[in-house]
């Protein structure tokens, strides 16, 4: 499929939701259609360099935070449209993404996943120290109650998350069928081989890392606007670390396709869960199915389908 | 100007006695890591589950928490043994351990946090013990019993893991494992159950710390997240898999940590161990063959 | 006479205590049939290592083509024009045998052209070299579909794509039958006309003789001999290095 008929095929999908929602009349589907888009963004940034390029991320968490903890921030000093906000918010994670990545990329990748874990506590604990935005009280962030054009703001929300997600996806759609694609494919088969075959991998896998940080950035940009406040707890919270790694190891890590899927499933999952049980329960339930998935179906959904297919056609 | 001479001495001496305490707690990453080479995250956990076993045998039988760690030994080694099996069968003989290794032991982590809120809640849980309230006063410094109880203990386990993986057959086995198989295997030496005893003994030692812990300070779940960025930080400081290295680097750590604390404020120590993790790393040989 | 294309000077490589190599000298000449052979654990993969930029070499210079390497990683040196086979065939297994090729054409042929190539350059391009393999009919197929030998091929096509100046094949031959190593030989001999310097590593001491023009012999680290093949096998100090062998 060319991508600009990929492109107009997702805004397409992505207008009958938004507007089959809004036919609806109920709010709550905007509220927990957020959460769904914004696990999608982190889960399709993280397979950028985890499932591309073989590199795991566990600091998922202070990327996400540092976008909310931008916004924060700069609505403290001069209140910003939340576009505008989403892109600082890429820019401050993106640095941050390349500033560690420059450091620790060097080495096996599992030094590389070790520094992520220690750099999640690093930068709660220096933004629990941060008063101007809060510190561990937490920051309150006013919102405006209607939007025009759109509607309630909750709905705009939505639309500036559905928006990211689109973005997101198509973005890692090119770059998987690019030669960058390519090459982040050569590093997570064969580091040393792909150096031996004229792959920069340094290069690559910082590429990577800036992207990969970047979109969790934008995914936490509107946070403080969706909940109305912001302290280190609700940012920095392990749900976000644990799921953007479930969902694409779920899904299927190779392509663009597997978070999108694991997203969208353990999404909805979870958020029927928290209504109907407990939200400590439904975490509990990620945390079990990743654990079965990598066990048993290491390819995820993906994977499953093809060996499917490809069974059916060795026939 | 008068610098605070005293303060400075105690708070290196609280960080030697912290550096025991995260001797052990590392010691087996220092194995699991430094020596087989898995990257078990997840061992701050199984360290937690310690903690919580003592405390519920302690609150509900009186029973001292140290040495509730021992009668435990044998059944965190062969829940080690039993994860290590798993860990063998789905990913080390498929040589996947790199993404979804780490996944499945970062899944262990946080089901067992999960698991532990679920059943005992976010309130602190703390242990009795008679040398807990304690200290001991030489001039001016201080030496908190529950402090000192658990790092002698703690360089006692010490000494008889290097014993035992330096004298025993089986020990210096686990050593070699790591390096040579086919050298093993020709000594009639099987390289996975190897393994699994040193994985064994890696998730005992977690008991033991968790033991450790609950004496120090109270304990909730989520506390095992601070230390994964200590333990391998004194891990490759040490110079992975070395114990004697590791109790060294772990002496370093406190004590860095215990001045941070006393003259920067306790908020920061997470950041210390995270700052030595880096610095080491990048000072290591550059590479992609690492080690 | 022109420069050589190859110039290694005083190389010495040590793991901790563990001398590796020391004191390696030697030059190979654009468009020479080098053969590289010595005992098990004498240091030819280390050197191969060394020359590529996997590992770093303490002591010595490598030139390659005039240029210093010292500091060049070992993609760049791939750009340069040297190319190296791995000893274990390491194919990119999550990808057909096509893209295989394609990782090389896309970064090292376009980096050295300063271009991207086009589609149908690639699609030529990886045509042409799993044909001169022979596994064109499994160019939509997986490594993991591969026999051993196939697999030594990809990897020696792999190697090719990357399209070097020096070719230093590590091995490329072991555990093959007579009939197999005979068309591998073939293969770098045709690739040589072409232009392709090559550095042969090898224990098969037929291909070796048959292939070489020239002979270097390294034992424990060391340079013991370099010459043609004849003066080489007849070196005292040779003999009694294989003396078992």
């Amino acid at each position: 499929m060319r991508s600009w008929i990929f492109l107009l095929v997702t805004v397409a999908i992505g207008a009958v939701v938004f507007f089959g929602a809004r036919y609806l009349h109920n709010d709550y589907l905007f509220f927990a259609g957020y959460v769904v888009l914004e696990y999608l963004v982190l889960a399709t940034a993280w397979n950028i360099l985890g499932g591309y390029c073989g590199y795991v991320n566990f600091g998922t968490a202070a990327f996400f935070a540092l976008g909310a903890y931008t916004s924060v921030a700069i609505h403290k000093f001069w209140p910003m449209p939340i576009p505008v906000l989403i892109l600082l918010g890429g820019v401050v994670s993106g640095v941050v993404g390349l500033g560690m990545g420059y450091l620790t990329l060097r080495l096996r990748g599992a030094f590389f996943s070790i520094a992520t874990l220690a750099l999640a506590v690093v930068v709660q604990t220096l933004i629990t120290n941060w008063d101007y935005v809060g510190g561990s009280r937490g920051a309150y962030v006013v919102r405006p109650a209607m939007v025009p054009l759109v509607g309630s703001y909750i709905q705009y929300l939505f639309l500036v998350m559905l928006t990211l997600a689109i973005i997101a996806v198509f973005a890692a759609r090119m770059i998987e069928r690019s030669w960058l694609g390519y090459g982040f494919a050569s590093i997570r088969d064969d580091e040393l081989a792909a150096e031996a075959s004229g792959v920069p991998t340094l290069r690559l896998k910082l590429v990577a890392t800036t992207l990969s940080g970047a979109f969790m950035g934008m995914a936490g940009a509107p946070l403080p606007y969706y909940v109305g406040y912001l302290d280190p707890a609700s940012g920095f919270n392990l749900a976000y670390a644990v799921n953007s790694i479930a969902m694409p190891l779920v899904g299927g890590t190779t392509t663009w396709i597997g978070p999108v899927i694991g997203a969208l499933l353990l999404g909805t999952v979870q958020q029927v869960a928290t209504v109907t049980i407990s939200s400590a329960v439904n975490l509990l339930i990620v945390g079990v199915v990743l654990v079965a998935f990598v066990i048993i179906a290491p390819n995820g959904i993906v994977g499953l389908v093809e060996t499917r297919l490809r069974a059916r056609s060795d026939r | 100007m008068d610098f605070p001479v005293e303060l400075l001495i105690n708070a290196i001496v609280a960080g030697l006695l912290l550096g025991g305490f995260y001797a052990a707690v590392t010691a087996g990453i220092s194995i699991a890591f430094g020596i087989l080479d898995i990257v078990n995250i997840a061992h701050p956990a199984f360290i937690i589950l310690g903690s919580y076993i003592a405390y519920i045998v302690n609150t509900n039988f009186g029973i001292d928490p140290i040495f509730v760690s021992l009668i435990m030994l044998p059944a965190f080694y062969v829940l080690g043994g039993a994860v290590y099996q798993v860990y063998y069968a789905s990913f080390e003989r498929r040589g996947q351990e790199s993404l979804r290794g780490l996944a499945f032991f970062f899944g262990l982590l946080f089901i067992t946090e999960v698991g532990l809120v679920l059943v005992f809640g976010v309130d602190y849980r703390y242990v009795e013990a008679s040398y807990i309230g304690p200290t001991l006063r030489f001039s001016f410094i201080d030496l908190p019993l529950r402090m000192l109880i658990p790092c002698a203990v703690s360089l006692l386990m010490m000494a008889c893991l290097q014993l035992y993986l330096t004298r025993t057959f089986i020990g210096r086995a686990i050593m070699a494992v790591s390096q040579d198989q086919l050298a093993l295997r020709l000594m009639a030496a099987d390289p996975v159950r190897i393994k699994r005893v040193a994985f064994g003994i890696s998730i005992g030692t977690a008991a033991i710390a968790g033991a450790f812990l609950i004496v120090i300070q109270p304990v909730e779940p989520s506390v095992g997240r601070e230390y994964i960025g200590r333990v391998f930080a004194i891990c490759v400081l040490g110079g992975m898999g070395s114990l004697p290295g590791t109790v060294l680097a772990a002496m370093l750590l406190g004590v860095v940590e215990s001045i941070t604390a006393t003259f920067y404020g306790p908020s920061w120590a997470p950041a210390v161990a995270f700052g030595i993790l880096l610095l080491t790393l990048a000072l290591r040989p550059a590479g992609i063959l690492g080690r | 006479m022109s420069a050589p294309l190859l110039e290694v000077e005083d190389l010495g490589k040590r793991f901790g205590g563990f001398v590796a190599l020391e004191g390696i000298g030697l030059s190979v000449s654009s468009g020479e049939r080098v053969g590289l052979i010595g005992p098990n654990g004498s240091g030819k993969s280390t050197l191969v290592n060394c020359l590529c930029g996997t590992l770093r070499n303490e002591t010595g210079t490598v030139k390659f083509d005039g240029i210093e390497l010292d500091g060049y990683s070992a993609h760049e040196r791939t750009r340069l024009g040297m190319a190296r086979s791995f000893q274990l065939p390491r194919p990119f297994f999550s990808m057909t045998l096509a893209d295989n090729l394609r990782i090389p054409l896309l970064y090292a042929v376009a980096a050295r052209r300063g271009s991207h190539l086009t589609a149908a350059e690639i699609e030529v391009r990886c045509a042409e070299l799993l044909g001169l393999v022979g596994l064109s009919a499994k160019s939509r197929r997986w490594p993991r579909d591969l026999t051993q030998v196939e697999m030594r091929k990809l990897e020696l096509a792999r190697t090719m794509a990357a399209e070097p100046k020096l070719l230093i094949a590590d091995e490329a031959m072991a555990g093959l039958s007579h009939s197999e190593i005979d068309d591998i030989l073939a293969l770098l001999v045709k690739l040589n006309e072409r232009g392709v310097t090559i550095v042969l590593i090898e224990h098969i001491m037929r291909a070796v003789m048959h292939f070489s023009q020239r002979l270097i012999v390294l034992v424990s680290g060391r340079k013991i001999a370099d010459g043609s093949p004849q003066e080489v096998i007849q070196d005292p100090e040779v003999v009694r290095a294989y003396v078992g062998e």
